[in-house]
């Protein structure tokens, strides 16, 4: 059975209707970790999100604290908050954008405070219309209650926070790209080194890029002290999480789980989380952590939700996105459907990643709607080798950005899974799924 | 006279001074133009290359890259339906066909009486409630071929106007509040701030 009960860290407001307004926030703690931070020394603030070891919530799963202890070297600029959530099937950030933008305008305040900076961003994908009205509304609340702007609650730190809005493009999530859009250009990201944010980053200078759920998390730990938040969880998988689970599943949605001590099988059954399968069919394969995720079968269901258990089995947690395929599930499509995405969404710098998503999608296209061929299904492989040498996990990098190498993940899955289905749709000269 | 017009011009000067670099307003004063014209236009393009200090060249060049601005017109309504991987497993093909048929155009095209833009889209981050179809960027959870056609009816008759407004995503956000200080006078507090937390550092070593 799950187990449920630990504190809801991130979503204790989302069940009221009003959980976007101010009166609801100051009724509930709103800024009282704000208003404790900043009785604290900036040091020690940091010193708290280190001791919460939280991971990053946006996929690469970095420590947040160990990210801006770097700050002790060199000063930073600026703090810019991630919110571009365009990974396939990744809707936690929308929830808590839409249910709770006071959390998240608080964690950003407290994050600034603690990194010094007097300039911060939100970055929200263009396509969260209603994200961002309720995020410029918070922040326009939050100026008025003295939580933003000059000399925040009568102290000596003074913020200005701009939401900037997206328009539409995978690639800006990557952190380097988003600076790119945040400066007024195509999303392009940039090579590493030297463009790493915390040395080179917004306007050329040092910046910290952060999830929206990993900056949601910082007024709770403030208020509770890192080590209460360390205390949840287990191993280097601290503190609760948001997961995002769709897919064949009954009761799709986003559930705030604590790490660790739940299983892929608890996510999926339990009856207050996913509910179990639709029409109780069997589970044919899982994507443990966004589309990049290599697959699980259903002989890994209990395995714990934690980072370094997902990796040490071959996969990442990633995004928290937990998509469900069932028996009836046609594994071909779902990988073309996926392939056809990255080939969408390359930003076309690096040829592996540009070229190599072009064939790949017209490789499956045409064995999932005619015209494939036995010996595709080598060729298939043969070219994700090219994409990342080896298709070892994690993927060996020939390209600007890991958006290219982690394209071959599913098809390498799919292929080592469900060979016997890509030869099915040979010899039926299309899906027999149709 | 601007091309903008002068309410959305205020607007624009603004957004361009919420940023340390004028440049940094590209995305915004896009979606500004959009909104006002439904399309970005050679002249909204010429106005924004002029509040950025860039080019209209690397206006267009950089609206191309983003798949939510539209350099030709499009219709009232830019329906989106999303075909990715969740969507996938509940029918979003589908949707997207039914969709088709019953605007009446093909996917990426616009309906004959002009009203509808019809586009697959990649995930919308909503996925649980699959499959998901967006009009002008409003989620409008509507996920069967029964509850499409009734919205199809509520748009056509402008019974959602207020839920579903025009094109652009920044219509109904104004920031009200703001540090406005002089860059400089920021600098300065930022410099001594920084001295002070310095002084602090290096007492704190010994
Ligand atoms: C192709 C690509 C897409 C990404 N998309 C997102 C995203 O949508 N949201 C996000 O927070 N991080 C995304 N990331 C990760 C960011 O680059 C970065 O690691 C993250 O924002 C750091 O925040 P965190 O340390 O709080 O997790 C993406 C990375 C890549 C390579
Ligand atoms: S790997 Fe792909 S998305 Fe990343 S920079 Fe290269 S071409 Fe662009
Ligand atoms: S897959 Fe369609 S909204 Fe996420």
């Amino acid at each position: 059975m799950a187990f449920l009960d630990s504190p809801k860290i991130v979503s204790s407001r989302a069940k009221f209707a009003d959980s976007h307004t101010l009166a609801r926030y100051l009724e509930t703690g709103g800024y009282e970790g704000l208003r404790k931070a900043l009785t604290m020394f900036p040091e020690q603030v940091a010193a708290e999100v280190d001791a919460a070891s939280l991971l990053g919530r946006g996929g690469a799963g970095f420590p947040a604290g160990r990210k801006w202890s770097m700050l002790r070297k060199s000063p930073v600029s600026y703090l810019v908050v991630n919110g571009d959530e365009s990974e396939p099937a990744t809707f936690k950030d929308h929830y808590l954008v839409e249910r709770d933008p006071h959390q998240l305008v608080e964690g950003v305040i407290i994050a600034a405070y603690a990194l010094q900076v007097t300039q911060a961003f939100i970055y929200l994908r263009g396509e969260f219309a209603l994200g961002l009205e309720r995020v410029q509304q918070a922040i326009n609340e939050a100026y008025e209650h003295g939580a933003l702007g000059r000399k925040i609650f009568g102290s000596s730190f003074s913020l200005d926070l701009v939401v900037h809005p997206g328009a539409g493009a995978y690639i800006c999530g990557e952190e380097t790209a988003l600076i790119e859009a945040l400066e007024g250009k195509r999303g392009f990201p940039r090579i590493k080194p030297p463009f790493f944010p915390a040395v080179t980053g917004l306007y050329g200078e040092p910046t910290v890029v952060n999830n929206v759920e990993t900056m949601s998390n910082m007024p709770w730990i403030v208020l509770n002290g890192g080590a209460a938040f360390a205390a949840l969880g287990g191993g280097r998988s601290t503190g609760t999480r948001l997961f995002a689970l769709s897919g064949r599943v009954r009761n799709p949605g986003v559930f705030e789980i604590e790490m660790v001590k739940n299983t892929f099988r608890d996510l999926i059954y339990d009856p207050q989380l996913g509910g179990g399968v639709i029409d109780d069919r069997a589970i044919k394969a899982i994507i443990p952590g966004g589309v990049s995720a290599p697959w699980f079968g259903p002989e890994l269901l209990d395995l714990p939700l934690g980072q370094d258990e997902v990796a040490e089995k071959g996969s990442m947690l990633g995004s928290g996105s937990i998509v469900v395929m069932d028996e009836t599930t046609c594994v071909v499509r779902a990988t073309w459907r996926i392939i056809k995405f990255f080939s969408r969404e390359s930003c076309g710098q690096c040829t592996p990643c540009r070229e190599g998503s072009g064939w790949l999608e017209r490789i499956m296209y045409r064995l999932e709607h005619g015209g494939g061929r036995i010996e595709d299904v080598d060729l298939l492989l043969d070219l994700c080798d090219n994409i990342a040498p080896g298709l070892t996990w994690p993927p060996q990098q020939t390209t600007i950005c890991v958006l290219g190498p982690s394209m071959p993940s599913s098809i390498n899955a799919a292929i080592s899974m469900f060979r016997d289905d890509f030869y099915a749709h040979v010899q039926h000269g299309g899906c027999p799924h149709d | 006279m601007t091309h903008f017009r002068t309410d959305l011009r205020q607007r624009a000067v603004e957004l361009v001074s919420l940023y340390p670099r004028k440049r940094s307003a590209m995305l915004p004063l896009l979606h500004l133009a959009q909104e006002q014209d439904g399309y970005v236009t050679d002249e909204a393009m010429a106005e924004i290359a002029e509040l950025t200090g860039t080019t209209p060249a690397e206006v267009r060049g950089t609206a191309a890259f983003y798949d939510m601005f539209h350099l030709e017109p499009v219709g009232k309504y830019v329906v989106g339906v999303c075909t990715n991987i969740a969507c996938l497993l509940a029918g979003g093909e589908d949707l997207l066909a039914h969709a088709s048929s019953t605007l009446g155009c093909a996917v990426g095209g616009t309906s004959p009486d002009g009203l509808f833009t019809l586009e697959e889209t990649e995930c919308l981050a909503d996925c649980n409630i699959a499959p998901v179809v967006q009009v002008n960027h409003r989620y409008v959870r509507t996920t069967t071929p029964e509850l499409f056609d009734a919205l199809v009816d509520d748009l056509r008759n402008g019974r959602l106007d207020h839920d579903v407004p025009p094109h652009g995503t920044l219509i109904r956000i104004r920031r009200s509040g703001g540090l406005r200080v002089d860059p400089e006078e920021l600098a300065g507090e930022r410099a001594e701030a920084r001295a002070a937390r310095e002084a602090r550092v290096a007492t704190e070593a010994k």
